[in-house]
Order: C-alpha cells, then sequence, then structure tokens
C-alpha cells in the first residue's frame, strides 16, 4: 500500500550489490507493484492463487533462475535470487511460496539428483512454467520428524508401487507432478509422480486463514505405478529432502524480510499522516521506538541475508547458517507486520492495508520449512555437539 | 530493418528535487536516475518492430557516463546496441538535437523512435528538432503504429480527439502513453546487458540557444480551508469559489 514504495536500505548496502543485482530486484518489483498488489488481496479473500501471473512470472524468468542455461535457467547467483524472494514477498508469501516450491523444491533436487534425461524433461518446461511441481514430504502424522513417514515404494515389474498420503502440499491441487518422497526399504527415496498416473490424487484443503492467495493440498497414493525411470536416482535416505528444504530456507530467510519491509513502510507513512492529539502519531516516542526497532531488525536481517548469499555462492555456507538466517527472520518479520497492526490502529486489521495478511500469512512461513523450535534445534546441536530432537 | 532509439536519463519521477547552489541546476545528491518513462514505450515498439521484421536496435542517448546504466536498462529490455554521446555539460535541446542528428546520419536508420517528451525539462522539442536536422519526416505523441512495407500509418493524440496520419519510412516518431505496455527486463536480457556494446562518442555540437539563468521550486501550496462539514456549507463554498479563488 504504501506508495512510491523505493526499498528499505538505512545502512546502504546498495553499495556491496552489483548493477545486476539491483536490476533483477526492480524488475521483480516493477512486476509486483503492477500486477500483483492491485489484485493479491482479492484472491487473499477468495483463497485463490492469481494463476494468471504465472507465464507472467516465467517470461520475467523467475523459475529456477540460479540453475545454468541449458536446463533453463539464467545462472544468476544467490544474492540476486534473495533479492527477487524479498520482492515477490513484498507482494505476498503466496507468491514467494509459489515460486520456492517451483524452483527450490521441484526444480532443484531434478538438477542435484536427477540423471540427464529426467533434467532435459522436465527442467525446460518447468522454468517456463508450462509444468507446475509440487513436493510431498510432510505426512497427517510426521511433520517435523519427516523420518518416520509411512508413505512407502515397493519394487515391481518395470517400476514401483506406491502407497500412502502426504498432507500440507503447496501447490499439490495444480500440480504436474510431485516429488514424493517415500521409503523403498526403509530408505527414504525420491520419485516423480506424474498428475495422469493412476492412483494419485490431490484434493485442495480448505479453511485455512493464512497464505490464502496460495494452493494447498493434500496427496493420496493408491497403488501408483511409478516406472523405473521416475525414481531420482542421485540419492537416498533424508538428505535428500533435507538438501530440498535447505534450498527452500535460503529464500525464506530473504523473503519474509519482503513482508516486514511493506508493514514497516506502510506503518511509517500512516504513522506521519494519522493525526492524534494534533500532532502525526510518529510525533510520539513509543511510535518511535517501534519505527526504528522494525528498521533495526530489518537492517540485521538484511546483512545476515547478504553474507549469507555471498557464502552460498563461494561454497562456504552450511546448512546451520540458513537455519539461522529462516529461524531470526521469520520471527522478526512476524513481530514487525504485528507492530505495524498496532501503529495502523483499527485501521491495521482492514483489508485495505497489507499489515494483517502479511503477519497471518508469517504464521505459516514461521512454520513451514521447519518451525522456528526445529532450527533451534539443527543450530543448538551445532554449537554444542548435543542433538535435543528426541527424548530418550 | 535498421531501428534507433534516442532515450534520456531524468531524475526518478518520485525524487524530491532540490535546487543546487548554483540556482541553476537540480542538486543531484539523493537523486536516483531512471530511464525516461516516454522512451519505455519508444524501446518498445521498436523491440515490436525488431520481432516482427527482423533487423537490429540501438539506443543513443547524449549525457554523463552514468547515463550508460540507462543505456543498458534499454539492453535489459532486449535492445541490441547502444550509442553514447558523452558530455558533462548541460546541454539544451537544439545541442542535444545536433548531436543525435549527427550520429544518425551514419547510421541511417530506417525508423528512429522518442518518447513525446523527457521529464525533466518537459521541453518536448528533440524528436522535431532531430527529424528536422536530418530532413526527415516526423510524427509526433503517437498512440498507436502501423508499418506495412514502407507505408506508416500513425495515430495521434490531439486536444478533444484522435488524429489518424500516414507517412513513409524512413521516418520520426515520438511515442506517447498508450502506444504499447512496456515489457519487463527478463532476468536473461538483464544478465546479457553487460556484454552488448556501448559506443562513445564525443560531442559534434555544444554551442548551446538558450541558457538557463534561475531555478526554482514552484511556491508550496497554500493551506486548505474547511468552511463546513454539510450541505449548509454549499452556499458559502460557490460564493468563496466564485469570489475568492475566482474558478468559477
Ligand atoms: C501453508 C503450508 C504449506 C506447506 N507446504 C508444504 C509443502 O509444500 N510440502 C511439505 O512437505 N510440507 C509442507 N508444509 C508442512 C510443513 O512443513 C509442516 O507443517 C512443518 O514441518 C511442521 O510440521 P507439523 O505441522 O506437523 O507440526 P509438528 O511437527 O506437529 O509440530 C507442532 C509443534 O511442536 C513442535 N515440535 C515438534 N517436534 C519438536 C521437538 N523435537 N522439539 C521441540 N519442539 C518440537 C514444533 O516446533 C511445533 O511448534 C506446509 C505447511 C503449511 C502451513
Amino acid at each position: 500500500m504504501s506508495t512510491n514504495y523505493k526499498g528499505v536500505d538505512y545502512f546502504n548496502l546498495d553499495e556491496l550489490l552489483s548493477e545486476e543485482e539491483k536490476m533483477i530486484r526492480e524488475t521483480t518489483r516493477d512486476f509486483v507493484n503492477s500486477e500483483v498488489l492491485p489484485i493479491i488481496e482479492h484472491h487473499n479473500q477468495a483463497m485463490t492463487f492469481p494463476k494468471e501471473l504465472i507465464p507472467k512470472m516465467a517470461e520475467i524468468g523467475l523459475f529456477g533462475p540460479t540453475l545454468p542455461e541449458q536446463y533453463g535457467g539464467i545462472g544468476i547467483n544467490n544474492v540476486a535470487y534473495g533479492l527477487m524472494m524479498i520482492e515477490l514477498e513484498r507482494g505476498d508469501s503466496g507468491l514467494r511460496s509459489f515460486a520456492s516450491v517451483q524452483s527450490a523444491l521441484c526444480m532443484y533436487p531434478i538438477f542435484a539428483f536427477g540423471n540427464e534425461e529426467q533434467k532435459m524433461k522436465w527442467l525446460p518446461p518447468m522454468a517456463r512454467a508450462e509444468k507446475i511441481g509440487c513436493f510431498g514430504l510432510t505426512e497427517p502424522d510426521y511433520g517435523s520428524n519427516p523420518g518416520g513417514m509411512i508413505t512407502n515404494a515397493q519394487k515391481c515389474d518395470g517400476g514401483y508401487v506406491l502407497n500412502g498420503a502426504k498432507m500440507w502440499i503447496t501447490n499439490s491441487p495444480i500440480a504436474d507432478v510431485a516429488i514424493v518422497w517415500a521409503k523403498l526399504d526403509g530408505v527414504v527415496n525420491g520419485f516423480l509422480v506424474e498428475r495422469e498416473f493412476k492412483g494419485f490424487g490431490t484434493p485442495e484443503m480448505k479453511g485455512k486463514l493464512s497464505l490464502r492467495a496460495s494452493i494447498t493440498g493434500e496427496i493420496t497414493l493408491q497403488d501408483v505405478f511409478v516406472p523405473e525411470e521416475n525414481l531420482l536416482p542421485g540419492v537416498q535416505g533424508l538428505k535428500g529432502p533435507l538438501s530440498c528444504l535447505n534450498q527452500a530456507r535460503y529464500g525464506i530467510a530473504w523473503g519474509v524480510l519482503g513482508a516486514a519491509m511493506e508493514c514497516y513502510a506502510t506503518a511509517l507513512e500512516y504513522s506521519l499522516s494519522r493525526i492524534q492529539f494534533d500532532v502525526p502519531i510518529a510525533s510520539f516516542q513509543m511510535t518511535q521506538e517501534k519505527l526504528v526497532w522494525m528498521l533495526n531488525e530489518i537492517t540485521k536481517g538484511q546483512l545476515m541475508c547478504y553474507h549469507l548469499g555471498r557464502m552460498k555462492d563461494n561454497g562456504t555456507m552450511k546448512h546451520q547458517h540458513v537455519s539461522m538466517a529462516k529461524r531470526n527472520n521469520c520471527e522478526i518479520a512476524l513481530t514487525i507486520c504485528r507492530m505495524a497492526r498496532e501503529i495502523l490502529g483499527a485501521n491495521g486489521i482492514l483489508d485495505e492495508y497489507p499489515v494483517m495478511r502479511h503477519a497471518n500469512n508469517l504464521e505459516s512461513v514461521k512454520t513451514y520449512e521447519g518451525t522456528h523450535e526445529m532450527h533451534t534445534l539443527i543450530i543448538g546441536e551445532d554449537i554444542t555437539g548435543i542433538p535435543a530432537f528426541r527424548v530418550s | 530493418m535498421k531501428i534507433a532509439v534516442c532515450i534520456s536519463q531524468v531524475p526518478d519521477t518520485t525524487t524530491k528535487v532540490k535546487v543546487g547552489g548554483n540556482g541553476k541546476s537540480i542538486d543531484p545528491a539523493g537523486v536516483t536516475y531512471i530511464i525516461n518513462p516516454y522512451d519505455e514505450f519508444a524501446v518498445e515498439e521498436a523491440l515490436k518492430l525488431k520481432e516482427k521484421n527482423g533487423g537490429e536496435t540501438v539506443v543513443i542517448s547524449v549525457g554523463r557516463d552514468g547515463v550508460k546504466e540507462t543505456i543498458r536498462k534499454a539492453f535489459a529490455m532486449g535492445i541490441d546496441k547502444g550509442i553514447l554521446v558523452k558530455t558533462d555539460n548541460e546541454l539544451d535541446s537544439y545541442s542535444v538535437a545536433r548531436n543525435l542528428a549527427d550520429v544518425l546520419k551514419e547510421i541511417n536508420p530506417d525508423i528512429i523512435f522518442f518518447g513525446k517528451q523527457s521529464v525533466d525539462y518537459d521541453d518536448s522539442q528533440v524528436s522535431t528538432l532531430t527529424a528536422e536536422f536530418l530532413g526527415l519526416r516526423s510524427v509526433s505523441v503517437v498512440v498507436d503504429l502501423k508499418i506495412e512495407g514502407s507505408t506508416v500509418t500513425a495515430e495521434r493524440e490531439i486536444e478533444g480527439g484522435k488524429e489518424i496520419v500516414t507517412s513513409s519510412l524512413p521516418v520520426v516518431i515520438s511515442a506517447q502513453k498508450g502506444l504499447n505496455n512496456p515489457r519487463y527486463p527478463n532476468l536473461k536480457g538483464i544478465m546479457q546487458a553487460k556484454s552488448k556494446p556501448i559506443e562513445e562518442k564525443q560531442p559534434s555540437f555544444t554551442d548551446n540557444k538558450t541558457e538557463v539563468i534561475s531555478m526554482r521550486l514552484p511556491h508550496g501550496k497554500s493551506k486548505g480551508k474547511i468552511i463546513g462539514t454539510d450541505a449548509t456549507a454549499v452556499p458559502e463554498l460557490v460564493r468563496l469559489l466564485r469570489e475568492e479563488a475566482k474558478v468559477i
């Protein structure tokens, strides 16, 4: 809602960015300003995803852009990718989720664990968004603990038979292909399950009060025959799905700053125009304290992401670094959105302003891709050497 | 087909400009520069034409070294080549047009696009002046353009209506909002922009015909006045509009 939005850059971090990185951010921002902001609240209320934007996003090159050109990518670096995620999530976390799922959770595993035929078959059409993917890991009874999954694969003539159920799967109702993680002889493996395979179902989940402009569904697998060539050959065990999550978490760590920036910018503008006791509410020390806290946390989050991106590009990033950035930035972004709501007073709850939508969205974002607590335990194990996931 | 687009770099339209210490130009501190918004329509039209007929697109600009950033924005949209007539001097419309004409004479394009005006000085002169220096036909403020063979049909905005004009190639066209929807630079274009060539030239003409004597900001708006909150205030409102504001 903030007019003339110019981004938030209190620490002149733009000085650290290349011209290409800035241009990629600008083009994504222009797209979000003209195509997303005018329609997103409607989709949020109607609980629909703005599907009409998918081809435009593909045309700009927002899907799988870090991949090499022969697979439909553009070879942009990870900082540019992160900046792009900030702008998308400034539009809506649902839009960023769509991009994360397509790029980080679906194209990435095919790129990293697929064979050459699988890469050529899937990646270029997925970059053009002619094929939509989804990522099926979570099950009704296994969320934070995916290693316990029940979904399984049995070897049969020419392939595998899959049985089980996945839940909370972003984009499953509109996906052409699902990366389904299932146990084969007790070991987690990745399968490319195509829409037309018999026994494959994707009922939509209703009643979400968060991430409403994103489609979420189940995946049901009833004796689904998956041919041999649809097994991802490059990985066995939980590190397969976890490495995908790491890619997606990386994008989330950046993305949520976009929601926070939008709420901060909205609150700042509002506080300067809303008059109480004859002065703009920005004149009150308590309002200023809130605004400063918001800006301060956004700036710290930007610094963290910026260096995280450079480490990812250099190959020095550890997955625990990603956990810290995801954990911190989701937490502060959610707090910033709630503070913005307070500064806007009653107006904060209206759909005229983006703050309540962002705050609600971030409830999901804080939980998916590893809850706040799981990231705490991941970092905790890293610094103490003691895993604390299980009560022994 | 050889397609040229003349573009300029202007302060971002949302910038709050300040007059510089010399009282004759704006203070560049803190100003972000963008491609002149009308030039985006010109670039888009050039790209559409190339997609239809093939050929080569080139952008030409006159200005400081920093203008290269704007040229690369045009590259990111899909333009093939750039020429910068590099100068740190403030050139007036006449000088800019003379420089552009000298460059264009060498390339000899089939069609030359401009934005209808640049939103910094708002002179709206450069496209027509350039056409005149080149001895070319020119159609300005164009909102629709068709080119078949060498026949050019352009729709232009006139006061209270539309005018259809025919002409033929080579021609100079100045673009108005509505001509097309400029594309977003895509990521691929952005990544390729750096490797596209920008040729630098010395200005061939710097003898301005006009000189800025002084520059000032407009007077701030005077305070509004609330004369009532319901229908009973209407007669007083009408009286004030008539007698004080003298607008009715
Ligand atoms: C909108 C949305 C979209 C999603 N999209 C996808 C998708 O595309 N694909 C997919 O596979 N999944 C998806 N998910 C699922 C998401 O990843 C899971 O919800 C998440 O992993 C948490 O699992 P859970 O909800 O079962 O919570 P649980 O694991 O049941 O956790 C409940 C609470 O217990 C805490 N807890 C659990 N274990 C521990 C422990 N050892 N120590 C301390 N605290 C603990 C958690 O932190 C949390 O606070 C999505 C979820 C949402 C909301």
